[in-house]
């Protein structure tokens, strides 16, 4: 497994209606190495922050975030390639006109060959199930596939690492089903950010965010208990 | 929304290389412009649609995807009907319809994936000065491929100002629209950073 490492990493905003600027995430400081991480706390707790520092979407105001000792902040291509990253709603990530075409947009950086390109893609949606939509369009697609193709177009590129903010939060019953048990039979490391409680208990580490720090650092079964408890003590 | 989506086919369209199906496209559409007349545009407009019977595009497809065109064709010619004259608002309108359509027919036989390879390998030289092609041949196939997700956006946007009885408000409509339309540019290009595409 990758190593992600928080050193004191700390994301602060400028804020028009406060004096001088809000801290989004607290310094944090952790060690990922687990196969399944998964990350839960309520909206606007900086769960989506913490997940964002690990492909460097976001850079830390303070402090530095490594993927197997590449700084996300000095070397963000490198840790681009190591670290996938989807989001809740594939609509915007979804480029090209068709899904096939959308897998070959990821390969465009390692795979020079027109021919072997198109040929991986097509591999890649045969293995998410999506074969027959290879030539339909992406507006096309249903929830359930579009988050599948969305996956794929990140999981083509062979990331070490993948991590993935409510991917499930836009998909009913059977897709969230779908997706997550495809999520979880992964041989990356994964970085999980979910509201799907059910989910997150299929993980070997879960963090518990809130108010922009990490409040919890446990097993799944604690975590959870902890994050329920938070809740319903308002 | 499958607007200008690439349909797999045999067509002599189909088979022509990319280059040689652009470089008609850029000069049909120079001839279009500079050739004036409404008997001229006439002729275009009938080149445009014999190419797109060669290409074989869908009927019902392609009236949906020029019925927007349309729209905006027939402003733009009442308005020269009303600054010049009746001849020169019909030539506009033919001619918009025919750039419309020769676009289209190049879309539709053309995977964007090969347009991508071959605006690479012609603006390659230019790495020299500093332009990446890979980038802008990322944004040429984001230009083609923003149409169709903006009309989305502009379908749910409608419906959202409809539901709420707001339906023929101009304000309700536009201002959300265009929040949606930039805040949809902004999660493209953080997918398309996540994805390490602008690296």
């Amino acid at each position: 497994m990758a190593e992600i490492r928080f050193e004191a990493a700390e994301v602060r905003v400028e804020s028009p209606d406060q004096a001088g600027s809000r801290t989004i995430l607290e310094p944090t400081t952790l060690s990922l190495t687990e196969q399944r991480v998964g990350i839960v706390g309520g909206n606007g707790s900086g769960k989506s922050t913490l997940a964002r520092l690990i492909n460097g979407l976001m850079l830390p105001s303070a402090g530095r975030v490594t993927v197997d000792g590449l700084d996300v902040a000095r070397q963000g291509a490198a840790v681009r390639r190591r670290v996938g990253f989807t989001f809740t709603d594939p609509a915007a990530q979804l480029v090209m006109p068709t899904c096939v075409e959308d897998v070959e947009l990821s390969l465009r950086r390692t795979v020079k060959d027109r021919v072997r390109r198109k040929q991986i893609a097509l591999e890649t949606l045969v293995r998410f199930g999506l074969a027959e939509r290879a030539e339909v369009s992406v507006h096309a697609l249903s929830g359930g596939q579009r988050q599948l193709l969305a996956l794929a177009g990140v999981l083509a590129t062979e990331p070490e690492v993948l991590v993935t903010d409510e991917p499930t939060t836009l998909l009913d019953l059977r897709n969230t089903r779908m997706v997550g048990d495809l999520l979880l039979s992964l041989p990356q490391q994964l970085v999980l950010v979910t509201h799907d409680l059910d989910l997150v208990r299929r993980c070997d580490r879960v963090l518990v965010v809130e108010d922009g720090r990490v409040c919890f650092d446990g097993d799944a079964d604690s975590a959870v208990k902890h994050y329920v408890r938070t809740v319903s003590e308002g | 929304m499958t607007v200008g989506l690439y349909r797999p086919g045999d067509t002599v369209l189909h088979r022509l290389p990319v280059g040689a199906k652009l470089l008609g496209l850029a000069v049909l559409s120079i001839a279009i412009v500079v050739l004036r007349g409404p008997l001229v545009a006439i002729g275009f407009l009938g080149v445009a649609v014999v190419l797109a019977l060669v290409g074989r595009l869908d009927l019902a497809a392609t009236a949906r995807a020029l019925r927007a065109v349309l729209v905006i064709a027939v402003v733009v010619a009442l308005l020269q009907w009303w600054l010049f004259t009746l001849p020169r608002a019909v030539e506009s309108l033919l001619d918009l319809i025919s750039l419309a359509l020769l676009a289209l027919t190049l879309t539709v036989t053309t995977p964007t994936t090969e347009t991508l390879d071959a605006v690479v390998r012609w603006i390659r030289p230019l790495r020299r000065i500093g332009i990446d092609p890979e980038r802008v041949a990322l944004t040429i196939s984001m230009a083609i491929q923003a149409l169709p997700g903006t009309l989305t956006l502009a379908q749910e946007t409608r419906d959202a100002a409809r539901a709420r009885g707001l339906g023929r408000s101009p304000r309700a409509y536009l201002t959300p629209f265009v929040i949606r339309v930039v805040a949809r540019a902004h999660e493209t290009g953080d997918a398309l950073k996540a994805r390490g595409l602008g690296d």
